[in-house]
């Protein structure tokens, strides 16, 4: 259970989570889209196409020679012992294929995402309530959305009830801005909601839905409109992984020199600790995000050498203040409130 | 016998705690009933086997009593009419009664039997703070664990090990009432924290071990231990703080 945090105003988010429903489509899983916003059929539409190897290979491989061509003939003098340390790798360049890549400036073909079998749920069209069901003591939109996922993985077969299906197919499921007004859920509006325990109870049914199944899911939430930050550290405690998107539109870091290059930060709350002792944790904490015209990459963080000549006291706090922001860690791993990782 | 011991982990995940405890007292051969609110069963038979445990076989011969919650959170949804002799544990969900009394029926009746050396039974419970999220009143919880103590730790002689979540500023106030209110009654508190000095790969946490020698005893003092660890695939290694043998 994927949950992503919103940044401000959607945009990022919204390629994240097209970016897993195309990645889904790509490996010929099954879809299963539901938005209280914007009609499912619209966002399968909108799906980035996927980038043959050859032409992804030749942009990354021309950016790369560029760099390398400058600087290959320098060595080091004065910090010789730091010669033989690999250059700072912000990307991955090596192929491992693990996914594929999408270009984002071109739309998915039709008869590309026609050929999974997409369902969709989009609240305004769904019907009333089905009045057999018990009381369920949750958000009716909520219920309706749980109640539209458990029939397709039963008649579908993702939770192995149908034998007889040689094919075992998963099921992606992508569930975009829950827990904002348009499904009838206070809780990004008011300090005491209504029902607080509506989002997480329909967590925790989705949750046993999705272990019991072969499914995987990705949510995001508007996080920065929700008051009541109780109710996040229990859906942080309640999903296997939790990333947060910060744009720096609009935001007084849009000019901070130390961000230049990226569009916003990454954060991982949560990294997912499932069948075994330990997870798996990467070796540093600072991700951001750049959108280039054809890519979103997450790259790590690095801090270009500061020379500059005059180099004033304020923008060096400042520097430390919001270098502070980024080592806030990972919540799977132990944090700290200083920030003297290593 | 007959203790209280409350897991509690901040800013970090203590689950391997109830890995520890979960293989520690099969092997001992008591008889275990496990309230797994959060995780799948097949999650904890994984790790179990890599602890040397064998789940499944200890679930037949009737040692392990697994209440899996996601499971049976489902079937009260999506099931049938359920018959009204076998009551679903999770009943809280869906009925307008707010409290716990099924899910402490239901460790009760798995309890009840005596266990196969005659050791006392023991209630795992994975993890307190997942009932609070589904919409149970605090109270309701600290009566359900009240219920379990007098039934589990005093009439029948057996432990009770149960895991929180809290945070130090936290802003989720039920769940601070909760857990600072069974700190209180508990007789040995674990407490995972994160390091105060951030994250780092070699020690993942330190672990505070609190005696509460005050509750039984008037005048002891409560004797508090801190070792920090390092979680490895098949095991976790304790040391003192500052001798990690990254360090050394």
């Amino acid at each position: 259970l994927v949950f992503t945090e919103e940044d401000k105003y959607g945009l990022y988010s919204n390629l994240l989570f097209k970016y897993f429903l195309a990645e889904g489509v790509v490996c010929g899983h099954d879809l299963f889209v539901a938005s209280a916003k914007e009609h499912p059929d619209n966002i399968l539409r909108e799906l980035p196409a996927p980038l043959l190897d050859d032409a992804y290979r030749k942009e990354l491989g021309d950016e790369a020679a560029a760099v390398k061509s400058e600087d290959f003939q320098d060595s080091m003098k004065i910090a010789w012992r730091y010669q033989n340390l690999p250059k700072m790798e912000a990307s991955p360049t090596t192929y491992t294929k693990f996914g594929h890549y999408y270009d984002i400036s071109k739309k998915m073909s039709p008869e590309l995402h026609q050929s999974v079998k997409c369902h969709s749920f989009y609240l305004h069209e769904e019907l009333s309530f089905e009045p057999k069901m018990k009381a369920w003591n949750m958000n009716s939109g909520y219920a309706r959305l749980l109640q539209s996922i458990q029939r397709i993985i039963s008649q579908e077969g993702f939770d192995g009830s149908d034998p007889e299906k040689k094919q075992r197919n998963v099921l992606r499921i992508g569930i975009q801005s829950l827990g904002s007004v348009l499904w009838g859920d206070d809780i990004c509006c008011s300090d005491t909601p209504e029902d607080p325990h509506s989002l997480t109870k329909f967590l925790y049914v989705l949750r046993g839905l999705l272990r019991k199944s072969l499914s995987a899911c990705i949510i995001t939430v508007p996080a920065h409109l929700i008051q009541n930050k109780a109710i996040m550290e229990r859906v942080t405690n309640l999903s296997d992984m939790v990333v947060g998107l910060e744009s720096f539109i609009g935001s007084e870091r849009e000019t901070n020199p130390l961000y230049k290059d990226y569009h916003g930060l990454v954060h991982v709350h949560q990294i997912p600790r499932l069948n075994s002792l330990i997870c798996d944790v990467s070796d540093t904490k600072d991700l951001a995000f750049r959108l280039k015209r054809k890519l979103f990459t997450i790259e790590r963080l690095h801090l270009p050498p500061d020379l500059s000549d005059t180099v004033s006291r304020a923008s060096k706090q400042d520097l430390a203040g919001s270098a502070k922001l980024l080592s806030s860690g990972c919540g799977a791993m132990a944090i700290g409130k200083k920030h003297l990782d290593f | 016998q007959g203790t209280f011991t409350l897991l509690r982990d901040t800013r970090t995940d203590g689950s391997f705690l109830v890995h520890h405890f979960l293989s520690f007292y099969l092997r001992a051969g008591c008889k275990v009933c496990f309230v797994a609110l959060l995780q799948s069963f097949s999650h904890y038979s994984i790790v179990a086997q890599k602890l040397g445990v064998n789940l499944a076989a200890a679930k037949e011969r009737g040692q392990l009593v697994f209440l899996e919650g996601l499971k049976s959170c489902l079937d009260l949804l999506f099931g049938e009419e359920e018959q009204p002799e076998q009551p679903s544990p999770l009943q809280f969900l869906s009925g307008s009664a707010g409290d716990l009394q099924a899910l402490f029926e239901f460790v009760r009746g798995s309890l009840a039997a005596p266990g196969d050396r005659g050791q006392g039974p023991v209630l795992l419970v994975d993890d307190l703070s997942v009932l609070l999220s589904l919409g149970a009143a605090p109270v309701a919880v600290l009566d359900f664990i009240h219920y379990c103590r007098v039934s589990v730790c005093c009439q029948l002689k057996g432990n009770v090990v149960v895991l929180v979540h809290s945070n130090e500023d936290s802003e989720d106030e039920e769940n601070e009432l909760v857990v600072n209110s069974l700190c209180h009654h508990s007789d040995l508190i674990l407490w995972a924290e994160g390091l105060a000095t951030g994250f780092c790969k070699d020690v993942h946490g330190q672990i505070k071990i609190i005696k509460r020698l005050s509750l039984r005893r008037a005048a002891e003092q409560d004797l508090v231990q801190i070792y920090q660890y390092k979680i490895q695939d098949r095991n976790v290694t304790f040391f003192a703080p500052g001798l990690s043998a990254a360090v050394l």
